[in-house]
């Protein structure tokens, strides 16, 4: 081709791209029909959070697959949207959603910040936002006012580290060691671990903070004590297979337990024997030997190739929630305020994690896992695989763990600063 | 005394690391004048290559140089039908570098998915040394003694070699160069795909030890950019000291003051260019 | 040229005009995405006083965004200012406040040239992003922090057509008040600094002072930009210091067109529109973004402004010739 007839061609291309993207500005102006559900669905499809949307979005849609889209008579058409994981986008898109799409409720995030930026957009639209996965503590706690059509259907970060210290102290643990990643999701499960713990006779004796995305523990493995009985984890993405591989390496022997993300079924496919014997909290666990998650692991790992983690079970069993609540309005969408009452009335007795259900401040009760990661073979898979065997469950836990409501939000949000280290040396 | 002797041994291994990293960088940028913004890239492609061969070959020392040279004959493709058109528009260069950097980032999403992998390394590098009580992570060891000799290689190659002389005329004056016969373009190329192999290189070696994710590749950039910047442009020496104070700087940065350990790598590197602002052994 | 300087005023105001008239007859997601446009806009123009028109390519420009937006935030939330018509003077302030930080950068980063200059406003762009991400009880780290509203003044901000159009105005006063500095003679010697600042440094010109001052004005304009952000968004994360979004605003005035004010803005709606709208209807939009970088290299070496020139060359019998390569200073 000459280079006059190329240039030409992209031009013209360009042109076209153009006009065609101008005439599609007007478009999609649909009202919801009375048996339909509309929802928005925000996760980060592109950058480093991609394949958590990826299993968000797969969760969801497996459940939706399954009922044929039909939920007790609403037909469901769900608008996925990428919020890249940066905030201000996911506003753009959430309001791009509610304007064009006109979705009835909004749901996802990953990132405690998209949390935080959706949480407002909900309030401002009247408009409910299901969280399935965005662990921030505060956002059904001290905020809730603020943000009184927020969901949560996930957990709060220091839900489950709250039990894992209890469990520390009934495995006669005295003195613990804290790494945690130096972030607002660190410091409420670090926080959850540290109350509960010290309030049931341990001591936490030093508290780390590496960086988010730390590539090389040397720094901060030279720091840590060699008396204490376990060293508590909080880790998440790149840092977890990282951080176990280094902390052996480094010659550390004394035992490793931490937040459900230092090891959840995201990241331990791809982690080392080193990782057997790491105990976390989770409300989840692949390796749980009930009917429900046999079935549902057995499914999802034939759909996707490979085992279910808590984002794509959370997605699963809030797609479940919503379809019973729609049961009860005979698929008739009961508006903004009727249908978060009816969320939090709603109580799931059979679900893939087990019973849940929601406290008065939109957030769920549920059980709360011990696991232990061991090689072995499960559910009828070939080989020996790395598993999160459940060792204790606690079960109806809320975000409060035992303490009282009222008593516990008097306190301040947990933070790198509080609990203070009274013990540390 | 046990804290600073590990904590000087993490510095090295880890100014190992990004050396490979960044040697590569220098030697475009002294050769050729372009800021490659697709370093990065070539780092994380070089890791997710060597877990393709790995998964296909089971062969981790196999990775290693398939990783290396197909990352450099990516190179040598972008530099000889995409850059050499741009000449020494630098602009243009930064544009065009983050526009490959973006297609990368993306195709290595679609190719290899999102999840954060290790690259498995032979059980023999996963121990440890014990020396007087304190633990020398094997694999670290290996980085610095690789790093050892790809360094005296390149070295010796620049030093010595007359591929190496015209590399070093090149860095110098271009012009002159060209003057006397050199094939500057030619060179360019050579020291482009020599470059991308070196940060492929650094991504299957240094991938064993921080992991291959998707953002790695914009993760490792700017700290590509700290040691080239501080060592200066164009000089292996530069590279070499310069990684070895960026990796020392940081580690104890991070042990000793932990408050800021999130600027022990800029705040410095700011320093040091308001007072030297080529660099400590950079020309420009 | 005096007719070719008229025509391209009379199609920027046709723009303009165009803009404002849109407003209330856009769908709301595009309305959104004009305001953000304008926004970032500021934010790029100002960017490209330091790159197109001195030579200056700055990868930090991110962190005046990031002090105005944070600074409004904090007043907003903790104080309650700003919220009522004092919002004109939290603007006022905010750009006073990157004016500050920029004339403290400047000191640091206006002894280095090229790629050096380059890689320190790297590094001081992400010392405000540690400073964010770590200054929990400033900032909240993060989580970000919430604007529950944006200000009352006469009529209500939250209506999006009428915050559409106090960043409208806003835009058009920045465009307005920065062509008249670049047309200045203070703007001209810029120019000649960019095309060789030894000649400039003969002639006698204090070309550090020239350089260090523009260097403050756009980091002025990167607060005033980030007040209007803060409030767009109402949520302000680390997000907007992060080293992304710095280079969004170098990309978007290479694309645009270095040295033309208005190339930045449109740099700024074609990247805004192909990452939030183009992502709307494909999945595969980044590659789009990044063929569209290259294709613009190649192709349109003065930018997407160039494109009606390039249009009106494709009808010349011998066609373009290909962008010389222009040996290095």
């Amino acid at each position: 081709m000459g280079a006059n007839l190329k240039q030409r061609v992209k031009a013209s291309i360009g042109l076209a791209a153009a006009i065609a993207m101008g005439a599609t500005f007007g478009a999609g102006q649909r009202s919801a029909a009375a048996e339909e559900l509309r929802i928005g669905f925000l996760a980060p499809f592109t950058g480093g959070f991609a394949q958590n949307g990826e299993d968000m979005k797969n969760g969801f849609n497996m459940y939706l697959e399954e009922v044929h889209s039909d939920f007790a008579g609403a037909k469901v058409t769900i608008i996925f949207e990428d919020e890249q994981a940066k905030p201000p986008v996911a506003v753009t898109k959430a309001q791009k959603l509610i304007d064009q799409d006109k979705v009835q409720f909004i749901m996802g995030g990953v990132l405690a910040s998209t949390g935080y930026a959706l949480a407002p957009v909900s309030t401002r639209n009247q408009l409910a936002y299901v969280m399935p996965v965005s662990a921030a503590d505060d956002l059904t706690q001290r905020e809730r006012t603020n943000f009184p059509y927020v969901v949560r259907t996930g957990w709060t970060g220091s839900q489950t580290t709250h039990a894992l210290g209890q469990w520390a102290c009934d495995q006669g643990m005295k003195r613990v060691g804290i790494v945690a990643a130096d972030y607002a999701f660190g410091y409420e499960s670090a926080g959850g671990f540290q109350t509960a713990f010290e309030d049931c006779g341990g001591k936490v004796v030093q508290k780390i903070w590496p960086p988010l995305g730390t590539k090389d523990f040397g720094p901060f493995l030279t720091q840590i004590r060699g008396d204490v009985d376990a060293v508590f984890t909080v880790m998440v993405g790149p840092m977890s297979p990282q951080f176990p591989a280094q902390y052996a390496a480094a010659g550390f022997k004394k035992p490793l337990i931490g937040q459900g993300t230092s090891a959840d079924e995201f990241s331990l496919p791809f982690m080392g024997d080193d990782a057997i014997g790491h105990v976390t909290a989770l409300q989840y666990s692949a390796a749980l030997e009930t009917p429900r998650n046999t079935a549902f692991v057995k499914k999802y790992r034939s759909l996707y190739g490979k085992v279910p983690s808590y984002y794509s079970e959370t997605n699963y069993t809030t797609a479940q929630w919503i379809h019973e609540v729609m049961k009860k309005t005979g698929g008739k969408w009961p508006g903004t305020k009727e249908f978060v009452r009816m969320m939090e009335a709603t109580q799931l007795a059979d679900t893939v994690r087990g019973p849940v259900r929601l406290d008065d401040m939109g957030s769920p009760i549920q059980n709360v896992y011990i696991r232990r990661v061991e090689k072995k073979q499960m559910f009828g898979f070939p080989n020996a695989e790395l598993w999160n065997t459940v060792i204790k469950t606690y079960p109806n836990t809320s975000q409060f763990w035992t303490y009282k409501k009222d008593e516990y939000l008097k306190k301040p949000l947990y933070s790198r600063d509080f609990p203070a280290c009274k013990y540390c040396e | 005394m046990n804290f600073w002797v590990t904590q000087t041994f993490n510095g090295i291994s880890y100014g190992a690391l990004l050396f490979l990293l960044s040697s590569g960088l220098s030697l475009i940028f002294g050769v050729m004048r372009i800021v490659n913004l697709s370093h990065g890239s070539y780092f994380l492609l070089g890791g997710y290559v060597a877990l393709t061969v790995i998964r296909a070959t089971g062969s981790w020392l196999l990775a290693i140089p398939l990783s290396a040279l197909s990352i450099g004959v990516v190179g040598l493709l972008m530099e000889r039908l995409f850059l050499r058109r741009l000449g020494f528009d630098a602009l243009r260069q930064v544009l065009l570098t983050i526009g490959f950097a973006l297609l990368f980032q993306q195709a290595a999403l679609d190719l290899w998915g999102g999840e954060s992998r290790t690259i498995a390394v032979p059980p023999v590098l996963g121990q440890s040394a014990q020396l007087f009580g304190l633990y020398f992570p094997m694999y670290r060891v290996f980085m610095i003694g690789l790093v050892a000799v790809v360094g005296s290689i390149l070295w010796w190659t620049i030093e010595t070699t007359r591929f190496g002389a015209i590399i070093r005329a090149t860095v110098d004056d271009a012009q002159m160069a060209r003057g006397v016969g050199v094939d500057t373009s030619r060179v360019s190329m050579a020291v482009f795909a020599l470059g991308a192999s070196l940060a492929a290189l650094g991504g299957v070696i240094g991938g064993g030890f921080t992991g291959i994710y998707p953002g790695l590749d914009f993760e490792v950039l700017p700290l590509a950019f700290a040691v080239v910047i501080i060592g200066g442009m164009g000089s292996l020496r530069g590279a070499l000291v310069g990684s070895l104070i960026v990796g020392l700087m940081d580690n104890f940065g991070k042990a000793l003051f932990p408050e800021l350990a999130y600027f022990t790598l800029y705040a410095p590197m700011a320093l040091i260019l308001a007072v030297k602002p080529s660099g400590l052994f950079g020309r420009d | 040229m005096a007719a070719t300087a008229r025509t391209k005023l009379l199609l920027v105001a046709a723009m303009l005009i165009a803009l404002a008239a849109v407003a209330p007859i856009a769908n709301s997601f595009v309305l959104l995405l004009l305001t953000k446009t304008l926004v970032f806009g500021i934010l790029a123009m100002s960017a490209d006083l330091l790159l197109g028109y001195t030579g200056l390519a700055t990868m930090g420009h991110a962190a005046y965004l990031a002090v105005g937006a944070y600074f409004t935030a904090i007043l907003a939330e903790r104080y309650s200012i700003g919220l009522g018509c004092d919002f004109f003077a939290v603007l006022a302030a905010g750009t006073l406040l990157g004016a500050a930080v920029a004339a403290l950068f400047g000191l640091i980063a206006m002894r280095s040239t090229g790629v050096y200059f380059l890689m320190i406003t790297l590094a001081l762009g992400m010392v405000v992003w540690g400073l964010a991400y770590r200054w929990n009880s400033l900032t909240r780290g993060d989580n970000g922090i919430n604007i529950a509203h944006r200000p009352t003044c006469g009529v209500a901000f939250s209506d999006p057509i009428a915050y559409y159009y106090v960043v409208f105005t806003a835009f058009v006063l920045v465009l307005g008040g920065l062509y008249v500095l670049v047309n200045s003679p203070f703007g001209r010697s810029l120019v000649g600094i960019r095309e060789s600042e030894v000649r400039m440094r003969i002639l006698g010109y204090n070309t550090w002072l020239h350089k260090y001052l523009i260097f403050v004005i756009a980091g002025a304009c990167g607060g005033f930009a980030g007040v209007l952000w803060a409030y767009l968004n109402r949520i302000v994360s680390p997000e907007d210091a992060i080293l992304t979004t710095s280079v969004d605003a170098l990309l978007m005035v290479i694309l645009g067109g270095p040295g033309t004010l208005v190339g930045a803005a449109i740099g700024a709606g074609v990247v805004l529109f192909l990452r939030e709208y183009l992502s709307t209807q494909v999945t595969w939009w980044q590659y789009v973004l990044g063929i569209v970088y290259i294709l613009t290299i190649y192709y349109l070496p003065e930018g997407l402004i160039g494109l009606p020139g390039y249009l009106r060359g494709l009808h010349r019998t011998k066609g373009r010739p290909t962008p010389a390569a222009e040996p290095s200073p």
